[in-house]
């Protein structure tokens, strides 16, 4: 029962011996009941009538409620704190895109991209770049935290898209755009979400990158020089915001039709009814 | 994996991993707008921290040949206020103040007589466009020495002749590429890149590097509000690059 997030364990085995021990030590008093004032005759003539049932049907008696605590704490905390800093981040960064919204030349100057200032953070061009500079922490710290908990727990296992999931991203797709039949869950997530949450972890670490280097590109030069120059730079942390414009909404679309077991438990950890078995 | 418990652990178990997660909810201060203009501003405040003890004066920015550099009318002419002052070039000196053995007014070519460095560096604008120029001075340790200043002060404001106001950090200006910049592209500044004198630095953004400069002064304390004409408004004060 080490699947328990607290120092609860305790507890975890008082309920597996009361699903055991019940009908023979108790059977007249399921937890969560309160406990009856019938004379003591009536309770065991009824507790041996109830004791027979069990014996006969004993997997009705104990109502046990299927569940999986599918996110640790330090997942949930990252994935909320990141969840806010990106979305100041991209309304910021819009803003400060505004500044000079171009890949080109300052002169000429051609505006590739006219940015409604109602999207953006930070009225202007300074202070958006404060919200971005203060943001652009929490950004990185629950980024790395993220990393290094799934790293260390080797938790990572249920969400890193590896090789072994390229054949099912197909089928998966296949399900969610075209209707096509719903391959069974194998485990938390399947092939198409690991590549989803996968790839948002690769943008995450490229924006950090890609910005470390728009914001310092002198004490980063080396980082510069890997991703092609100053320049370059630049429109990788652009495509970078691209790729979480573009995760966004289908991950918010498939929170909303998933329901709200499944999103209460990226605040809860737990997941009633899972749809996998194991 | 799956675990089997009663609906009421489960509730329990719930509810508390939830509160768990209440301190998260400290984030939501950053809805109010007086409290978030204060916070925001902390963080430009701790990034520019970071940013000065992360800088390196043993680190060169990026320097680059005379095929890379863009042609001078392409470089653009920025300035907050008027592209020219109408400095008398003929009468110009430079004040020097503050924590210096030899205060007092230096001719052009006294600063012109130190040694002099050429470089194509990358003009960096906070907006996020960049251009790579041709710039000829001398570096800021130079004449520093010249007037006798005190380099473990902490700072040198700088205040111009259109009234554009700046600070720097000791380490930025002692760095080798930092210039008191009377050249670009091989002839005297012109009136609207700030002649006779301005600060070229890139490892700065382009808003220190400020025009027209008129007085220097070396300091170990800067006057709140009066850091930097953009930094007062909100930009970051080290803008180091």
């Amino acid at each position: 029962m080490s699947m328990s997030p607290s120092n609860e364990n305790n507890e975890d085995e008082n309920v597996n011996k009361n699903e055991e021990e019940r009908p023979a030590t108790n059977p007249a008093t399921p937890v969560g009941e309160p406990e009856t004032s019938e004379p003591p005759a009536k309770v065991e003539a009824e507790a041996r009538v109830e004791a027979q049932v069990l014996k006969e049907e004993p997997e009705e008696a104990p109502e046990l409620v299927r569940a999986a605590y599918e996110h640790p704490f330090a997942i949930r905390v990252t994935h909320w704190v990141n969840a806010i800093s990106l979305f100041v981040m991209v309304g910021s960064g819009l803003r400060i895109f505004r500044a000079f919204p171009s890949f080109g030349p300052k002169i000429p100057q051609k505006v590739l991209l006219d940015i409604p200032k109602s999207l953006t953070i930070g009225g202007w061009l300074g202070g958006a770049l404060q919200w971005h500079f203060t943001f652009m922490w929490f950004f990185a710290g629950s980024g790395i935290l993220y990393i290094v908990y799934q790293l260390l727990s080797g938790h990572y296992r249920t969400v890193l898209f590896t090789p072994r999931d390229i054949p099912g991203v197909w089928p998966m797709a296949r399900h969610y755009f075209l209707f096509g039949p719903k391959p069974p869950a194998t485990g938390q997530y399947n092939p198409l979400q690991k590549l989803a949450y996968t790839s948002s972890v690769a943008f995450g670490a490229l924006s950090l990158l890609t910005g470390i280097v728009l914001y310092k590109p002198t004490q980063f030069s080396w980082l510069a020089f890997l991703f092609g120059g100053f320049h370059l730079t630049r429109i990788w942390h652009f495509a970078a915001m691209c790729g979480f414009l573009a995760f966004i909404p289908g991950h918010l679309i498939m929170v909303v039709l998933h329901g709200w077991s499944n999103f209460f438990s990226m605040l809860s950890g737990w997941k009633r009814e899972p749809e996998y078995q194991e | 994996m799956i675990t089997r418990l009663e609906d009421k652990e489960l509730k329990r178990q719930s509810r508390r991993e939830l509160f768990k997660l209440l301190p998260v909810a400290a984030l939501g201060v950053f809805a109010f707008p007086k409290l978030s203009d204060r916070l925001v501003e902390t963080g430009v405040h701790f990034s520019d921290w970071a940013a000065g003890a992360l800088f390196r004066s043993e680190l060169r920015a990026q320097t680059f040949s005379n095929f890379q550099v863009v042609p001078f009318e392409k470089f653009p002419y920025n300035g907050y206020d008027v592209l020219d002052p109408e400095v008398d070039l003929e009468n110009w000196t430079l004040t020097v103040e503050g924590d210096v053995q030899h205060p007092g007014e230096y001719k052009l070519s006294q600063i012109q007589a130190l040694p002099k460095l050429n470089q194509n560096t990358r003009h960096i604008c906070v907006e996020g466009w960049d251009v790579i120029g041709a710039f000829g001075g001398t570096p800021i340790s130079n004449f520093l020495t010249l007037v006798g200043a005190n380099t473990t002060a902490r700072f040198l404001e700088v205040e111009c002749a259109d009234d554009y106001y700046e600070s720097i950090d000791m380490a930025s200006a002692l760095h080798p590429q930092s210039l008191l910049c009377y050249e670009m592209y091989g002839q005297p500044l012109d009136r609207k890149h700030g002649a006779p004198l301005r600060l070229q630095m890139p490892t700065k953004l382009g808003y220190k590097q400020a025009k027209y400069l008129d007085t220097i002064r070396v300091t170990n304390v800067l006057k709140p509000g009066k850091t930097g004409y953009w930094e007062d408004q909100g930009y970051s004060w080290f803008g180091g690059l």
